[in-house]
Parts: C-alpha cells; structure tokens; sequence
C-alpha cells in the first residue's frame, strides 16, 4: 500500500498528536475510509501506541473503517430538523437504497449516514450529498435529488 | 503592495483610514450572505449571477459586492443589503438579479416585488425598518453584514483590532477588572463570569498558559457560533488575543466542529491573515507579547463541548470527560492553566474594551449583561438568528421578532438550552430571557438554541428524541450516563410506543436524580431537564400515553392511525403512487372510495405528506 | 503538605491537604464500596459507586469519593440517604447489564436489591477499565483500549485481534473485578481468549516448570536493559 499521501498528510500537521483528528479525517478523505494498514502506519510515525490509535478512530462519530460508497449521503437528524420531519426524509430514504443508517448498498454506491446538526436550522430538514447542503427538503424534492446522484 | 505589519496603534488608525478612503470610491456595495445556510438555498448561483451582471454593465470600478456571512434572517435567504441606502432584497433566485443591476443599481429604482412585506402587507426598503431586526439589538452578529470573513481590511475598516490595540497599552489586572466589572457571562450554556475565571487562570501556578474557543457547538439547534466563526472570524480571534494578554499565555486553540466545514477554512483564513498584518506571531504591535493560535477539529462528537473532554480531544485523545474538583483553571490542557471561553464570549471582548464595561452593564438585566444570539428555529415564521438585549422576553423573540407560530397554530413550548435545557409552556412565555430566571424553572440559557414547537410536537416524543441523541452521544464512560439514558430511553420509547405503564412517570424521575447527581460530567447531569420539564409541564400528555394509549399531539406512530377523509378527498389517487405497501386504494376520481388499509399502514405519513388537498387525517 | 480540618461521618478529623475522601475513609475504617478503583492506579472515577456527599457553608453537592481532594473544610457524609439512593441506582443499573456477575450479585444482595427494574442482559464486563489502566499505567504497553463510545463501549485490542504490543502478562485478568477476563494456561502456552493472546511459555531453568511468557521475558530484558540470565528463573526458585 501507497503510504506516500498518508506522509503528506502528517508532514502537514506537524507530525503533531494534539492533530490526530485532522490527519485522520483528512486520510480518510483520501482513501474513502481508514484502512487498518494506513491506521497502523499512522500509529508508527507518529509514536503513539495502536490501541490509542485504534480508540480515537472509533470513539469519533467522523470515522468509517469500513469502505465507503461512491456518494456519502448524511441526513441531519438534529432538534428542529426533527421537528421538520427529518425522520421522515431518513426512513424513505433507508426504504429506497434498502440499507439503514450507518450502511453502505451492495454496489458501494451510496453510504447512509445521520449526523446531529450541522447548524442550518431555519432550513431543516437537510441533506448532505457529497458535502452539497440541501435545504428544506420533503419528499418531493428527495426523490429528484437522489436521481440526480444515481445517474452520475 | 504586500500588507507592512502594524507596529502601533496610530499606524492601524492610518490604515484604517486608508482603507476607508480607498472604498469610497465604489458608490454602491452589495453586500449579499453566503454562510453555509444561504448556500444550501442558492446564494452562491445568485452571487455568481451577480458578478457576472457587474461584469456585463462595466460596473467593477463602481460596485463592490461584498461574500459575507450569515446576516440572521435565514428564512428569507438569499438576501442582500444594498449600500449606502440599506435597500433589503430578500428570497432571490438567479434570474432577479439583471433587474437588481439595471435597475436598482443603475438607476437608483426600488423593485416591489423583491421587498419585504410586513405582516400587515406593508412593504419595507430599508434593512434597519426590517420589523425582524428592529427589536433586534445587533451588537456583535450586525457586524456580519459589514464584513468580508476572509478580508482582514474590512475587519479593520469598521474598527477591528482597535480594542486590542487599546488592550496592550492597558496592564493586564486593568483588562480582568474591566471584564470583571462587564459581568460578562459565559454564552456556552454554562453562565459563569468570564473575568473571574480569567483572573484565577492567571493566578494560577503553572507555565505554559493555554486559552482555548470552544467552538464545538454541538446543541442541535444552534448555530449562532457557526455564524460568528464564518461571518466574522476576527471578532473572536481579537477577543482571544486580549484573553491571552491578560491571562499571560502564549499559545491559543480552536476548537472546531468538524460538521462546520466553511467555519474551519474561513477562521483558518483569519488566522494567516492576523499573522500577516501582525496581529499574532510574535511581538504583537511591539508590545513584546507573543500569541499564537492553532486550529483544532472536532470529530463529531457532542461530549467534546464539555470542557475537559474538549482538552483531552486536543490532547489527542478520545473525548473522555474528568472530574473538575480542581479547575481547568488551574489544570487543564496538558494539565497547565487553561481558559475556555465560548465563540459567542469571545467576541463580546473587543466590545467591552473599547466601549467599556460601564456601558456594557447598561444593557440586559441584573444578573444578565449585554445581549445574547438565540438560534430562533422550528414552528416559527421568521426563523433565523437573533441578537437581543438580556431580559427581552420570550414572548416578545417569539411574536414580535419571530412572527408568530406558522400558519398560525397554536404555541405549545420553547425549548432552550439544547439537550441541557428544557422546554417552556405558554404560561412562561412572559419571562424574561435571563441566565437565573431560565434555570429558575428547570430549563438553561444554555448556548442560545430556541426551538419553537407548535400543537402538532408531541412533548413525550421530544423527550424521547434527546435521550436518544444523548444515548448516541454518551462517551461511556460513568454507570449513571451509560447506563441510565440508556434505561430511560428504553421507559420513554415504551412510552412513544403504547407500552407505557403505572410507574414509569415516577421512574424516569428517579433515574433523573441518580444523574443529577451521580454522573461525571454535565451531559449526564443535565440529561433529566428535557424529560423534568416536560413531565413538569405537560403531564397530562404523559398520561394520555401511558393510561389511555393515546398521542394527542397525532406524532407517536404507534398511537396514531391515518385515514382518509371523505369529505376531502378527490379520487386525484397521488397518495396511491407514494404509498411504499400499498396500502390505499380507490376508485379514480371518486373520492369517497379511497381507504387506507390499517394492518398494511406502516405510519410512515408519507400520504399525509404529499396530499395537496389535506384530505389525509391523523388521529 | 499542611493540615486541614474536616467532618466525616460527624465527626472531626484532621488530614493532610489533598488527600482524596477514599484514602482518608479507608484510614479510618469507613467503608466506601468501589468497583474502578485500585491503590496501583490512577482513580478513574467511572462507576460513581464511591459517590460521597459533601456540604460546605448550607450548600451541599455529590462527589466520588476516589478522586476528590480534601482541599478546605467540608463536611462529609459517607452514608447519608443521597448516598444510599444513588448506590442502589449504580447497582441496580449494573445489576440488571450484568445479572451474573458475582461481584455485582454480592453488592445488590448488600443493598437489598432482588430483581433491577430495567430489562436484563448477559454482559461480563462492567467497563470498569481496571484493565486498560493497569495495562498502560503499571505495564506500559497499551496493548488493549476502550473501543467505541457509550452503549457500545468496550474494551479489546485493536481490531480485535491478538495485538502486537501484548505481551501476555495477564496483568488485565488480575485486575479484573467480575472475571470476565480469564488466563488458561495448557500445554506450555497462555491464552487470554477475551484479548485474542496466545503465547507460549518459557520453562524456569532450575524447576522446569512454565512460568512467564517468553515474550513478555523477551520486552522486560528489553525495557529494563538487563540480561536475559535474570529472567530465565521462576520466582519461587529465585535466590
């Protein structure tokens, strides 16, 4: 396994500890989850013993070691997107993609995630795709962003 | 020219004067909001539009338009501000914008349809007439809207780092007293005097110092943080820089969620560009004070804004919270003296040093000074944030500012202070918004979210939903948290669920007091107030599930049945098409033949969701 | 350190200025029941069983006892109804997580509690972290962690299986209040199952019997810079 991006990474935040988090949210950006090998490798240059390694990257609600799909879909699950009905968006999409939160479909299209507020309340309920916010969404509009996701 | 850094006071004065020479220039800004919630409703097609319009009418030499952050009016985004005359155009799509350019712009006329239309249909040009921001007293978020984040020159053009200036001519005792005297409170959710825990940090034993931002907001609800960092990221780099000063550290953290991608970037941005102009690094204005601030990123979890596991996430550790018999104070980060403050408490700084606490203690109440940014969101007309003088009352944020419930339904409960808080009836709405009057009744100020809810919330299945989020969000850890949510969860989804039983109510209440008491940190301690008040204050709801099986708000699944109503329906067959199990059917067109099958009905209110006609009934 | 006065239990006492409420309780004879607490290690403070209450000035707060520094004077009180409630709560919750582990039964048999009012599981382990912090504080190796976070927390060896770092010492299971960890030893191997180890064991020079594993014997010569020759024999037959 290539480590030469994880060496950048850690170059770029010092080598530092107290950046564990960044350097890991930042290989998993790049390698669409965090491989053991690349934990491992982490533990190494860095000093620091695996079981802390291996207790961050899954004490933190930020972290996938398992592989991903090609598209992240995160639906706030936060107060007032609640109130707005964000349940309701997360269960019909669970019913499409046939996966529950926290999952990935078969063909590694698409990971289904839930997150607790991403702070754009007035706007809820919404969607994340791939880091694009959508707001106000009902079930109407779900179904015309999903396609737009499944095509490409 | 690469930007010289500032050596003193009068040499930010001249360039602040520069600055403002320079811009007169351009007659006409527009200043247009692209925080992250403007984005995720169009703003960046519009602001492209924008440019593109400017371009097109050779208009580059005369109109600036300005990215900034969040202005607080959410509901009505995108939006602009057009200077000098505070023209407010609001709710814009892209194909607004060429009319906006020749004809306001251009020619100075107002567009009728782009105003904002008061309640009583009044149409309003000027942003200040707004009546959402009237009553509004916008001290800190009103800057947003003078500023570009990632433009450290307009910072300074409306006065920025002149309080830090002032600061470092000033002793350090000076500054804590000043601070001191300002009655300062902790925006967090935790209300503690700000200058005294600056003035034990630095009375502390112990080198090296440490101040820290906790900017972890993680109450779902708020987002007045993620405003401030995004909108005007030197507000709080400023106010920390003074905290440093005073408190005698040379190092500074931020804490940042990592669900706050463009705060992250934008305080990043802020912070290249204070060491630029010489307003971190070393020798700060040649005042021989060193200050360096690093960023940190949060990894999604909400424990993490409880200070100490906030610490030990810098320390690169899990989350886990400790014991605070001996103070962060006196030993925190790395076990040295470390000051954590809130966004939202750093960025009142600046404005106490240059106005003066003698001022600041005229607005806002006894035990409550200055203003505080609430996260106005739910059933409420006009949601958004709001900035406004301690000691308004909930009412008043409600109603006068919030427009009133949407479709003018019916009040049920505010609930404030996020998964700490509790949630507040009509017969309360009269109190004013003050730290000790909010803990008076069971509820907290706590960070500032407001959610409004109407008839159609169940109070029960509020309850439910905290001790589920805290349920995910627990690190672990202690017994009483670990355990006991997860036993409450368990009582209160019976509950949701029909399975509700004499006992329970009395229950919930007894676990509440073991994690009060017993839990290790705040989460635990403060996890009971959601489901104390809502018994407290909506008991009959309580009852109506557990003795008659019933969910009066029609929300508990469980509970509740959907039906068709005959004297609505048109036989139009949509809800047909959305139904996952098929569980309606009709005749076309006639409308009195369509039923929903119960044993098939998995209550997913997708029928209810989609009928145009309101013909499908909850009960 | 100088002396301070306090009250516990009623009556006036002096300590030492830092000393925890357990140490001082534990001089007295007064007992506080604990489930996380070792003298070895570092007080952890997670299963709130040593819950104490202690009032100052009319205002009274609840504290564990195990880590709080007597720093000024208070008034304690070990067996107060407060106290009481909240312990039976604590056992009651672990009772009902973990209904057949000895230590737990024992304790809710000493508070009178029969059957935990919440739905009953069939864990082993009370998380107490005994374990983990006997590993990286006394050991230091840090071979086992928490893993995961609150309901699902628990503890193994990173991705759960037998880790590099481990070196067999059984210092975990020696810990361990509930046995949910257990050492078997057979044929000249020791296996912690529960931590995926598996080792082999070096015979003592001078009886013949299995003794320590060798890879354990092999990271003590190596921490401690000495010969191999000083750990080749038993410590029953050591001179």
């Amino acid at each position: 396994m290539n480590f030469e991006k994880v060496e950048e990474i850690l170059a770029k935040y010092g080598h530092k500890e107290s950046q564990i988090i960044a350097i890991l949210q930042e290989t998993q950006t790049n390698y669409n989850y965090l491989p053991e090998e690349v934990l491992k490798y982490v533990s190494g240059r860095l000093n620091i013993p695996l079981a802390r390694v291996y207790s961050v990257a899954t004490f933190y609600k930020a972290f996938s070691l398992e592989r991903r799909g090609k598209h992240v879909i995160t639906v706030c699950l936060g107060t007032t997107c609640h109130v707005r009905g964000g349940r309701k968006i997360l269960e019909k999409i669970e019913r499409d993609l046939g996966i529950k939160a926290g999952e990935t479909t078969q063909d590694f299209e698409f990971t289904l995630e839930t997150v607790n507020c991403v702070g754009c309340c007035a706007i809820g309920p919404i969607l994340i795709i791939d880091g694009n916010y959508f707001g106000e969404m009902d079930l109407e509009k779900l179904d015309t962003v999903l396609k737009k996701y499944s095509a490409g | 020219m690469s930007p010289r850094k500032i050596r003193n006071k009068d040499e930010l004065e001249e360039l602040k004067a520069s600055i403002l020479q320079k811009r007169e220039q351009k007659r006409t800004v527009i200043a247009i909001s692209v925080g992250t919630c403007g984005l995720a409703r169009g703003a960046g097609e519009v602001m492209a539009a924008f440019r593109e319009e400017i371009e097109k009418h050779d208009l580059s030499d005369e109109v600036y338009l300005r990215e900034t952050g969040c202005h607080g009016f959410c509901e009505k985004e995108p939006l602009i501000v057009i200077y000098p005359n505070g023209i407010f155009y609001h709710s814009l799509r892209p194909k607004d914008v060429p009319e906006i350019v020749s004809e306001t712009v251009v020619k100075g006329n107002i567009i009728d349809r782009l105003l904002y239309k008061s309640l009583t249909g009044e149409k309003i040009i000027c942003e200040e007439d707004v009546p959402f921001y009237k009553k509004q007293k916008r001290l800190i978020l009103g800057n947003n809207r003078k500023v570009d984040p990632t433009d450290i020159e307009d910072y300074i053009a409306i006065g920025g780092y002149s309080a830090l200036a002032k600061a470092l001519s000033m002793s350090r005792e000076k500054i804590i007293e000043e601070v001191k005297k300002s009655v300062l409170r902790g925006r967090g959710g935790g209300g503690f005097p700000t200058g005294i825990k600056w003035e034990t940090c630095r009375n502390a034993a112990g080198e090296p110092k440490y101040v820290l931002c906790n900017a972890d907001e993680g109450d779902p609800g708020a987002y007045m943080d993620r405003a401030l960092l995004e909108g005007n990221p030197h507000s709080v780099i400023e106010g920390m820089i003074i905290g440093a000063y005073a408190i005698g550290s040379a190092q500074g953290f931020v804490y940042v969620r990592n669900e706050y991608p463009l705060a992250l970037k934008n305080v990043w941005i802020a912070i290249e560009k204070a060491k630029e102009y010489g307003f971190l690094g070393e020798d700060i204005l040649c005042s021989g004070f060193d200050f360096d601030i690093e960023i940190n990123m949060g990894g999604g979890a909400f424990v993490c804004g409880e200070s100490t596991a906030l610490m030990a996430s810098v320390e690169g550790k899990v989350g886990e919270p400790r014991a605070k018999y001996i103070h962060t104070t006196e030993s925190g980060l790395w076990g040295k003296p470390s000051n954590l403050n809130n966004v939202e408490t750093w960025a009142n700084v600046p404005l106490i040093i240059n106005k003066g606490a003698e001022w600041y203690n005229k607005i806002g109440t006894e035990g409550s000074k200055g203003t505080k940014i609430f996260s106005l969101v739910g059933k409420v007309k006009n949601t958004g944030l709001v900035e406004v003088p301690m000691g308004i009352t909930l009412r008043e944020i409600i109603y006068e500012i919030g427009g009133g419930i949407i479709k003018d339904k019916k009040f049920k409960a505010a609930q404030t202070g996020g998964p700490s808080g509790g949630c507040i009836p009509e017969s309360l709405l009269d109190l004013p918004v003050d730290f000790d009057e909010l803990t008076k009744i069971g509820s907290m100020m706590g960070s500032g979210g407001m959610i409004v809810m109407d008839e159609g919330t169940c109070m029960v299945d509020v309850a439910r939903y905290f001790f589920n989020f805290l349920r995910e969000e627990s690190c672990g850890k202690c017994v009483p948290c670990r355990e006991g949510i997860k036993r409450m969860l368990e009582i209160l989804t019976d509950i949701t669920e029909g399975r509700g039983k004499k006992g329970d109510m009395e229950l919930l209440e007894e676990l509440s007091e073991v994690l009060r008491d017993a839990s290790l940190c705040a989460l635990g301690t403060t996890a009971p107030n959601p489901v104390l008040t809502t018994i407290k204050y909506f008991r009959e709801e309580y009852e109506a599930h557990i003795k008659d099986k019933k969910c009066p708000a029609g929300v508990c699944k469980e509970l509740i049945q959907y039906f068709i109503d005959w004297e609505k329906c048109t036989g139009c067959d949509r809800c047909v098409g959305y139904c996952p199990e098929g569980a309606i059917t009709g005749e076309k067109k006639k409308g009195d033949t369509y039923i929903i099958n119960q044993n098939k009905c998995i209550k997913c209110g997708v029928c209810f969701d989609m009928c145009k006609l309101d013909a499908v009934i909850v009960r | 350190m100088p002396k301070i006065g306090i009250i516990i239990d009623g009556n006036r006492i002096e300590v030492e200025q830092g000393t925890t409420i357990l140490d001082t309780a534990k001089e007295r004879g007064i007992y506080i029941p604990t489930l996380c607490y070792h003298e070895s290690l570092e007080p952890y403070a997670a299963c709130r069983l040593c819950t104490v209450e202690v009032s100052r000035g009319g205002r009274s707060k609840m504290v564990t006892a195990c880590n709080y520094p007597l720093r000024e004077e208070i008034e304690v009180k070990t067996d107060s109804e407060r106290v009481r409630r909240i312990r039976r709560t604590i056992v009651e919750l672990l009772l009902a997580s973990c209904p057949n582990v000895k230590i737990i039964r024992d304790l809710a048999k000493e508070m009178d509690i029969e059957e935990p009012r919440f739905k009953k599981e069939e864990n082993d382990c009370i998380l107490c972290g005994l374990c983990v912090r006997a590993c990286s504080e006394i050991v230091g190796v840090e071979a086992i962690s928490f893993v995961g976070r609150g309901v699902d927390r628990e503890v193994d060896t990173p991705f759960r299986v037998t880790s590099e770092a481990c070196i067999c010492c059984g210092s975990c299971a020696y810990v361990c209040p509930t046995g949910a960890i257990e050492i078997e030893g057979k044929d000249g191997v020791r296996e912690i199952k529960k931590f995926h180890a598996s080792q082999p064991l070096e015979r003592c020079k001078v009886c013949g019997n299995y003794f320590a594993p060798r890879v354990q014997i092999d990271w003590m010569t190596k921490k401690l810079n000495l010969p191999r020759e000083n750990f080749e024999v038993c410590p029953t037959c050591k001179p």
